[in-house]
């Protein structure tokens, strides 16, 4: 019984993690068609902003140094910041042209940023000490919690409330869902595209932001491509959610995020290392049932 | 138009790429040294990759990230059948046994491999193709990923993430020149013929193409599978021309670097798909050449590791800024038309 309540406490964690990289996805696909590859340098950048560049491989720490709440603010701003220039430099002057093109410009965009933190910071992945005092066990009600696990859970849930609040209250988070529904229609009738999409872009680096903390605790290692899994079990998510659907990208999060936790536990221990290949596979599968995604939206359809 | 000129018409744009890297080749191997022959090689097999590609994603206009899937798929195809006899027994124990013991010879092994591939990407277009565009992208990123984590982890017959070593090398440039052409034929013909314009038609507007009659399902399969063939032969060349194959080879970076080669050609045209391979394949070189250091005067002048792939990725940015249907930008080279009589530019 124990160990259900344990390995639905992972699921949930890990299901969270990944429903807030495909909220961040999802957002910036919402107001720009664009499947944004470079999330996943989002969060690796926010990382290795932790550490000094260097070659070795335990670096002194640089963001990481400071008092929790400040080095917590100094990755958020620094991921806020480059996920807001690369809007800026490379996809703004792209706003117009077609998916594809953007999928590909994106593409590009995450090759280069990689390739950068590699001539920074060398390739060779990094240990980092943060947060270590989450590692001990909480007991809450019989139940063994790894500290690191509550944290994920605490800080997801509070980060999708937050947001949820944020787009169904605020006029901006109003604006932003217009702007997923029917970009045209909301600008002529007064939103301003260039702040949406900033504002998407700054909220996705937010997000971004808070996954390379969580996973940089949970894991204590730098890796160049520590962002690429967890991005790339967010597009399967927002593919299974339906394209364009915000809580249809947090469903499927959820979904890949589980999926995954419950295949490491009940698979035969032979095939534990293809645990990966079988939640994509699971993903092709959900998307032989319904092509179109979970969740359907209105402007997922094209309009003639 | 005379019958003669007509079909010097036809097949002037395949003669305009193909001469060329004939041309190419033949000084090459004349006047330049071993390494220039096998930058020449490299990039013959390119092409082949490149083309194979454009079959499906420069005709359909949907981007596809599991092409290096299928060129894994006929790669090790080819490596059971054709490598290293004596060890295959210790270090591929999980082969069925009429591979753990023999060895098939090399046009047979290639043949298999490369249908291998073919049928693997229909079976695999069987269900990708029922989805819309962006969605069967994504889900071409799924098939890499479920390719290479079974192939990493699959030890007892690919050898997990380790390098299958001693597979003959029997790809030469000419070879390697004589496959492209042939590649580049059958490209051409593809997009000539009915199935290529139905599927040029989708590209351009799905619903208009629909209700013209043509099936989005069926002619993006068809392509889907025909590209996985192409690509499947650009995989058994590159392991018979390295000797080795590694599953790391055919991941994110032999993708990018493929639709790098694509996009700044421009993925509208067969010959956008070559010049881009010429293009990228010169600045990585030129770059590679950079980080191994040069000397100037008395000095010696290197860049650091890493260049060349920022090189090319901002090569590829600038080109989708400034010049977003590539180089040719969706043109063949065609031959000017003798008589204008105003009916516009051919870009068949």
């Amino acid at each position: 019984m124990n160990t259900l309540v344990q390995v639905l406490v992972n699921a949930i964690a890990l299901g969270s993690l990944y429903a807030l990289v495909a909220l961040a996805i999802g957002l910036v696909f919402g107001v720009m068609r664009l499947i944004n590859f470079a999330q996943a340098n989002y969060i690796t950048v926010g990382a290795y902003a932790l550490v000094v560049p260097s070659a070795s491989i335990a670096p002194a720490l640089l963001l990481g140094a400071l008092p929790p709440a400040f080095m917590i603010a100094g990755v958020l701003a620094v991921v806020v910041v480059l996920a807001l220039l690369t809007e800026r430099i490379a996809f703004r002057p792209l706003r117009n042209s077609s998916p594809s093109t953007l999928l590909i410009s994106s593409f590009a965009v995450s090759y280069f940023i990689q390739n950068l933190i590699m001539l920074i910071h060398t390739g060779r992945p990094k240990s980092v000490g943060i947060g270590q005092s989450l590692s001990n066990a909480v007991e809450i009600g019989g139940i063994q919690i790894a500290g690191v696990q509550l944290v994920t859970m605490i800080v997801a849930a509070g980060l999708l409330i937050a947001l949820v609040l944020f787009l169904k209250k605020t006029p901006l988070g109003i604006q932003m869902r217009a702007a997923a529904e029917n970009f045209e229609m909301a600008r002529l009738l007064g939103m301003s595209a260039d702040r949406v999409i900033a504002i998407a872009f700054g909220i996705s680096g937010l997000l971004g932001g808070a996954v390379s903390l969580l996973l940089t605790i949970q894991t204590g290692t730098l890796d160049l491509r520590m962002g690429l899994m967890p991005v790339v079990y967010a597009f399967f998510a927002t593919v299974i959610g339906g394209m364009g659907s915000l809580p249809g990208a947090a469903l499927g999060g959820f979904l890949v995020g589980v999926a995954s936790v419950l295949l490491q536990t009940y698979l035969p221990i032979d095939l534990r290392p293809f645990r990966d290949a079988g939640v994509f596979a699971l993903v092709i599968l959900i998307l032989l049932v319904r092509p179109q995604g979970l969740i359907v939206t209105g402007a997922a359809k094209e309009r003639i | 138009m005379s019958r003669v000129e007509a079909i010097c018409r036809y097949w002037f744009p395949v003669a305009a790429i193909v001469v060329p890297l004939a041309i190419i080749v033949a000084l090459s191997s004349r006047f330049g040294g071993l390494l220039l022959q096998r930058t020449m090689t490299e990039m013959l097999i390119s092409v082949v990759v490149v083309v194979g590609l454009y079959v499906f994603v420069g005709n359909s206009g949907i981007i596809s990230f599991g092409h290096a899937t299928f060129m894994a798929i006929a790669a090790y195809a080819s490596a059971w059948q054709t490598c290293c006899r004596m060890l295959k027994p210790i270090t591929m124990s999980g082969l069925p046994p009429f591979l753990r013991y023999h060895s098939v010879p090399l046009l047979p092994s290639a043949m298999v491999s490369i249908l291998l591939a073919g049928i693997a990407a229909f079976l695999i277009g069987l269900i990708l193709m029922r989805l819309r565009g962006l969605s069967a992208s994504i889900s071409t990123l799924a098939v890499l990923f479920i390719l290479n984590v079974v192939y990493s982890n699959w030890d007892s017959v690919t050898m997990g993430t380790a390098s299958i070593v001693g597979l003959p090398m029997y790809v030469s440039a000419w070879l390697a020149l004589l496959c492209a052409v042939v590649v580049i034929v059958i490209a051409y013909v593809y997009q000539t013929s009915r199935f290529g314009l139905a599927i040029r038609a989708t590209r351009e507007d799905e619903v208009a193409a629909a209700a013209s009659g043509i099936s989005l399902y069926w002619s993006r399969l068809g392509a889907f599978a025909l590209s996985g063939l192409i690509v499947g032969l650009g995989g058994v060349l590159q392991a018979h021309f390295l000797g080795v194959v590694s599953i790391e080879s055919f991941f994110l970076t032999s993708t990018f670097l493929a639709l790098a080669m694509l996009i700044v050609g421009g993925m509208g045209s067969l010959a956008g798909a070559v010049v881009g391979v010429v293009v990228i394949k010169f600045i990585v070189d030129v770059f590679r050449s950079l980080e191994v250091g040069i000397s100037v005067g008395g000095g010696t002048f290197s860049l650091p590791a890493g260049t060349q792939e920022l090189a090319v990725a901002l090569v590829m940015l600038l080109i989708l800024v400034y010049r977003k249907d590539g180089i040719m930008a969706g043109r063949e080279f065609t031959l000017p038309r003798r008589n204008s009589n105003g009916r516009g530019r051919d870009n068949g």
